[in-house]
């Protein structure tokens, strides 16, 4: 029963605004805001749908911050602004590219930490190897190696 | 002994993976915190629906209350809208933000369906929508007596979802909002 609520609630998320299905177009007074509204829908990520940008999204929420991001453009705001602006309202989420600080430095970190772990794993793994093929040899007493010394002596007498 | 331990490094090293996919499990990834949580909320200056003269945050302040989003072309709406109902009919003050929608369909909403509403903000462009991050109706946002927003809650308003998380804040804010 309660999972029945949990889909039954799911679906409803699901429902979608006025579907539209045109993506629109805009005008832009500079060609380099273009190439900046390109990069910047591609950066910022659909808060609806959750695993996609705002320039893939047709969701009525990404068409809302696709205008919101074209006028922020012809007001000549920077692209740290524009990012601010979004960061205010929709959290660090609606970047695809988190900054470097806060929570998110563990997401920028953790290759660098995981890469050397692994490092340091392979390092310790080949040393206990040496080590252990080392006291191998130096396990042998002066007793057994005289008696390995005298079997040796022995089979080339053999021979 | 330290090779002793050695042996179950895998063991361990599963239990641990098995113990964080097992979280990823049960985590909704759509339970995303509101930026605006403990910022006032947003200034904005919008008409009111089926009445005169413009609304603006100073209208929320005063009270702790509920501000709901809701539009008619949102399923979901209709379901919940018998608990806002419910809510109202106990007193507790609920605002309503008719986002992205047409004046005409969501008066008729109210006719047919009742109003819980105090008032309700029509938001046609969704730009107190942007302001507030909502990112779909419905959205149901904690307001205290100061106007500042303590909780976002995205998805359905319903009396589990009020007595796990609303009904705790809303009698520690009421209580705060009765020291002053």
């Amino acid at each position: 029963m309660k999972s029945a609520c949990l889909w039954c609630f799911g679906l409803l998320m699901l429902c979608p605004g006025p579907v539209q299905a045109l993506v629109e177009t805009y005008d832009f007074s500079n060609p380099e805001l273009e190439v900046r509204y390109q990069d910047l829908t591609e950066e910022l990520r659909c808060p609806k749908c959750q695993n996609q940008n705002i320039a893939d999204s047709n969701a009525p929420i990404a068409q809302d911050l696709r205008r919101l991001l074209h006028q922020q453009l012809e007001d000549g705001n920077s692209n740290a602004e524009i990012l601010d602006h979004m960061v205010a309202r929709y959290g660090e989420f609606v970047r695809y590219r988190p900054s470097f600080g806060g929570v998110s430095i563990i997401l920028w970190l953790a290759p660098a930490l995981l890469l050397l772990a692994a490092f340091g794993v392979l390092l310790l793994a080949l040393r206990s190897k040496s080590v252990v093929s080392n006291a191998g040899v130096a396990s042998l007493s002066t007793e057994e190696q005289a008696r390995l010394q005298s079997l040796l002596n022995k089979a080339e007498q053999d021979s | 002994m330290v090779s002793r331990l050695k042996l179950f490094l895998p063991l361990i090293l599963f239990a641990m993976l098995a113990i964080t996919l097992f979280r990823g499990l049960s985590l909704d990834p759509r339970e995303m915190p509101s930026a605006l949580i403990d910022r006032p909320f947003p200034a904005f200056s919008l008409p009111r629906l089926n009445g005169t003269g413009l609304l603006s945050q100073a209208d929320l302040k005063g009270q702790v209350s509920l501000l709901n989003v809701w539009a008619t072309w949102c399923v979901a709406c209709r379901v919940e809208h018998p608990y806002l109902k419910q809510l109202a009919q106990k007193g507790i003050p609920v605002f309503g933000l008719n986002y992205k929608d047409n004046d005409a369909d969501a008066q008729r909403w109210l006719e047919e369906l009742g109003d819980p509403y105090r008032f309700n903000i029509a938001d046609h462009d969704g730009t107190l929508g942007l302001d507030l991050g909502v990112y779909g109706a419905p959205e149901t946002y904690l307001v205290d007596a100061a106007g500042v927003i303590r909780y976002r809650h995205a998805g359905v308003l319903d009396q589990r979802v009020w007595d796990a998380v609303f009904q705790p804040l809303y009698q520690t804010l009421m209580a705060e909002s009765g020291d002053q």
